[in-house]
C-alpha cells in the first residue's frame, strides 16, 4: 500500500485537527488513514457523468414536505447558572480560558 | 417467565387490565439487571475481573430512582382513572448518545464524561410523554464509532447475551443487548451507516432505521448529520412499530424533519402481503473488501447459512402471497463504505469541532501557556483513537486541494447509490418493488477482539446496511433463525421513502409465519445460565 499521507502532511492535519499525539497514537493513525485512503480510491475507478450532480441528503426535500423556517423568537433558558456550571472554569457567570494567542492579520 | 421478558404490547394489556402495576414491571427488569449486566460501564475501570466475561454490561448510567418514581407516577394515574398514555409503564433504555435531561450524557468518550445534559431530546420526550419509564443510557461505540462496541471510553464494553464472548454489533450495542436480555422491551438507538440494524442482527432482536427526517434529531449528539437516524429496537415487530409510532414526526426543533403526516403502524400490521412486489438483488448477497494482508479487494460470497435464510424468507412471503422479484440490480452498493469513509468523517469533524474544553465536558488539567495549547492537550486527552481518526480524515479529505477528488466525488456517488434504489421501487419502472429483502450484516457477531483496532476491516461490516443511509430509505433488521454456532442470523427490508409501515407490515408477516419454529423458542446464552 502506498503512504499517501506522509509524517508532513499528517503532522499539518494534526494541527488543523487541534490535536496533539504521542508517537504510538501517530503511527496507528497514519498507519489506518492511508489503508482507509486505499478503500476510498475504489470511488475513482467509478465513470461519474459531468452532470451528474451531488446528493447532500438522501431524501429529496420537496416543498410539501419541508417545514416552514421557524419563528425567530428569543427562548431564554430557565437557569442560566445551571448551564455556566458545565463549564471547567467560570467567574461571575463568564467562561474562564486561559491566553488567546494574539497574531497580527497580514 | 418473567414479567421482563414479555414484550411491550403484552405488558401494556396487562398493565390497563390492571393484572399488573408499572412498578411490577419495572422492578422485573431492575432485577434482570441485576443478575445480568453485571458492572456498569466506566472509566479507568481497573483490573479486569474473570466474571465481566459472563457479563451483559449494557449500561454506563442507571436511573433507577428516576424509574421507580416514573412507575410509581403511572400506577397513580391509573388509579386515578386517568389515561396515562399509549406506552405507560413500559421501561426502555437509551442509547448514551441522546441528551437526557440531568443525566450524564457521555456518548461513550471521556471528553463528555462529566457532561450533565441541561435539556432532553425529542425522541426521548415523547417517550416519557406517552408513559414509557426510563431505566437508563446504555453503551455505545465512542460518539458512535463502530461497529462492535469496543471503541467506547466506558469499560468493560458490552457483550452478546447470545454467545458473551462475541460482540454484540455497534455501535448501538447496549441498547440490542439490554433488549436481547430482558433487561428492557424496548430502546432507543440510532443509524448512521447500520447502527441500529447491524447489532439488532446480532442480537436476535428486531431494529428499525426510520427514513432520514422521520425521527427527530434534536438532543442527538451529532455524527454524521446528513446520515443519522434515531429508531427503535425491541423484541417483535409489534413493540417495533408501537415505539416508532410514538417517536416518528414533525419536530419544529429539526428542521430536517419531514412535515408528513405519522401513519397509524399498528393498524397496518396485520394485513399480509398478498401483492406486494419484493426483490431479491444479487448485489446484497456478495460483499467486497479489501484484504487485511494485501489491501487487495476480494469479493466474497456471503456464508451460505446467511444467503439461506435470507431465500427461506422470500419463499415464505412467496407462499403468503407476495410475488418475488429476482436478480434486482443495485450495482452501486459495493461503493456504500468507500463513499462513506469519505461522507461521514467530512461531517464528523464539523461536528467534532465543538468539543474544546470551553463551555463544558473535559478541559486538561495539565498547565498550558495559551487558549490553544489548551484545546490540544484536551482534544488529545479527551477524545479516544476513534474520533482522531475521523476527525484527521475528514480534515485530509475536505481539504481545499482534495474535496473535488473526495468529498465531491463521494457526493455524487451517492447520487448513484440512491438512483438504485430509485429504480428498484419507481411505481412506473421495470422493477415496481415494495421492498427489497437482504442479509442485514456480511457475518453473524463475531469475537471479541477479533476485528477491533483495524478500522478498514470494521467498516466493512457495515456493507449491507450503509446504503440506506446513504440513499435515506428505510430498513427494518428482523432475526431470522440462527447460525451453526446459535448465533442470530438478520434480514434486512429496504423500502422507499417514508413506507415504513410497508416494510413492518412485511416484517410482522414472517414473523407470524414462523412463530412455531424451533429456533424461536432457544432463549441467549445469559439468559439460559439464569434458568440453570
Amino acid at each position: 500500500m502506498t503512504d499517501r499521507i506522509d509524517p508532513q502532511t499528517f503532522a499539518h492535519l494534526v494541527e488543523l485537527a487541534a490535536l496533539e499525539l504521542d508517537e504510538s497514537q501517530a503511527e496507528y493513525l497514519r498507519r489506518e488513514l492511508n489503508a482507509q485512503l486505499s478503500a476510498i480510491h475504489e470511488l475513482e475507478a467509478i465513470p461519474l457523468g459531468d452532470d451528474l450532480p451531488i446528493t447532500s441528503h438522501g431524501v429529496p426535500y420537496t416543498p410539501q414536505i419541508s417545514q416552514p423556517p421557524r419563528a425567530d423568537v428569543w427562548q431564554p433558558y430557565p437557569d442560566p447558572q445551571e448551564i455556566i456550571a458545565q463549564a471547567p472554569q467560570s467567574e461571575e457567570g463568564y467562561v474562564v480560558v486561559p491566553d488567546i494567542p494574539h497574531t497580527t492579520l497580514e | 417467565m418473567e414479567l421482563c421478558d414479555l414484550p411491550a404490547y403484552e405488558l401494556s394489556l396487562l398493565l390497563r387490565r390492571k393484572q399488573v402495576s408499572a412498578l411490577e414491571i419495572t422492578q422485573s427488569c431492575l432485577q434482570r439487571i441485576e443478575k445480568v449486566d453485571g458492572r456498569p460501564g466506566q472509566l479507568d475501570d481497573g483490573k479486569a475481573d474473570p466474571q465481566d466475561e459472563e457479563k451483559v454490561h449494557a449500561f454506563i448510567t442507571l436511573t433507577k430512582k428516576r424509574a421507580l418514581a416514573q412507575a410509581n407516577a403511572i400506577d397513580r394515574k391509573l388509579a386515578a382513572g386517568e389515561d396515562p398514555g399509549p406506552l405507560a409503564g413500559i421501561p426502555f433504555t437509551v442509547k448514551d448518545i441522546f441528551c437526557v435531561r440531568g443525566t450524564p450524557s457521555t456518548a461513550g468518550s471521556r471528553i463528555l464524561a462529566n457532561f450533565v445534559a441541561p435539556y432532553t431530546a425529542t425522541p426521548v420526550e415523547r417517550m416519557e410523554a406517552a408513559g414509557a419509564v426510563l431505566l437508563g443510557k446504555v453503551n455505545l461505540d465512542e460518539f458512535t464509532y463502530g461497529s462492535s462496541n469496543e471503541s467506547t471510553a466506558f469499560q468493560p464494553a458490552p457483550r452478546n447475551p447470545w454467545n458473551p464472548a462475541c460482540v454484540p454489533g455497534g455501535s448501538s450495542g447496549g441498547s440490542a443487548a439490554s433488549v436481547a436480555a430482558g433487561e428492557a422491551p424496548l430502546s432507543l438507538g440510532t443509524d448512521t451507516a447500520g447502527s441500529i440494524r447491524q447489532p439488532a442482527a446480532f442480537c436476535g432482536v428486531v431494529g428499525v432505521k426510520p427514513t432520514y427526517g422521520r425521527v427527530s434529531r434534536y438532543g442527538l449528539i451529532a455524527f454524521g448529520s446528513s446520515l443519522d437516524c434515531p429508531g427503535p429496537l425491541a423484541r417483535n415487530v409489534v413493540d417495533a412499530a408501537l415505539m416508532l409510532q410514538t417517536i416518528a414526526g414533525l419536530d419544529p426543533r429539526d428542521s430536517t424533519t419531514a412535515n408528513l403526516p405519522v401513519p397509524d403502524y399498528l393498524a397496518a400490521l396485520e394485513e399480509g402481503v398478498r401483492g406486494l412486489r419484493i426483490g431479491l438483488s444479487p448485489d446484497y448477497f456478495q460483499i467486497t473488501f479489501p484484504d487485511p494482508q494485501t489491501g487487495e479487494y476480494r469479493q466474497q460470497e456471503l456464508p451460505a447459512e446467511i444467503e439461506a435464510r435470507v431465500r427461506y424468507a422470500a419463499e415464505v412471503l412467496a407462499s403468503l402471497g407476495a410475488e418475488i422479484i429476482e436478480d434486482v440490480p443495485m450495482p452501486n452498493t459495493r461503493y456504500g463504505i468507500p463513499a462513506y469513509f469519505v461522507i461521514s468523517r467530512v461531517e464528523a469533524a464539523s461536528n467534532l469541532h465543538r468539543y474544546d474544553g470551553v463551555k463544558y465536558g473535559y478541559r486538561t488539567p495539565q498547565p498550558v501557556s495559551d487558549l490553544r495549547e489548551m484545546y490540544r492537550k484536551t482534544r488529545n486527552e479527551g477524545f479516544g483513537l476513534q474520533p482522531k481518526l475521523r476527525i484527521l480524515m475528514g480534515m485530509y479529505v475536505s481539504a481545499a486541494q482534495y474535496s473535488a477528488q473526495y468529498y465531491r466525488r463521494a457526493l455524487r456517488v451517492r447520487t448513484l447509490i440512491r438512483r438504485d434504489f430509485d429504480q428498484a421501487f419507481d411505481p412506473q419502472g421495470k422493477y415496481r418493488l415494495h421492498a427489497l429483502l437482504t442479509p442485514t450484516t456480511p457475518t453473524t457477531a463475531f469475537e471479541m477482539g477479533a476485528v477491533y483496532g483495524d478500522s478498514v476491516l470494521m467498516q466493512y461490516a457495515d456493507q449491507l446496511t450503509v446504503p440506506a443511509n446513504h440513499a435515506g430509505v428505510p430498513g427494518v433488521s428482523l432475526p431470522f433463525g440462527l447460525d451453526e454456532n446459535r448465533l442470530p442470523i438478520g434480514v434486512q427490508l429496504l423500502g422507499p421513502d417514508f413506507s415504513e409501515a410497508v416494510l413492518l407490515r412485511i416484517a410482522r408477516a414472517l414473523e407470524q409465519a414462523t412463530e412455531s419454529e424451533p429456533w424461536r423458542k432457544l432463549k441467549p446464552q445469559v439468559l439460559r445460565n439464569l434458568a440453570g
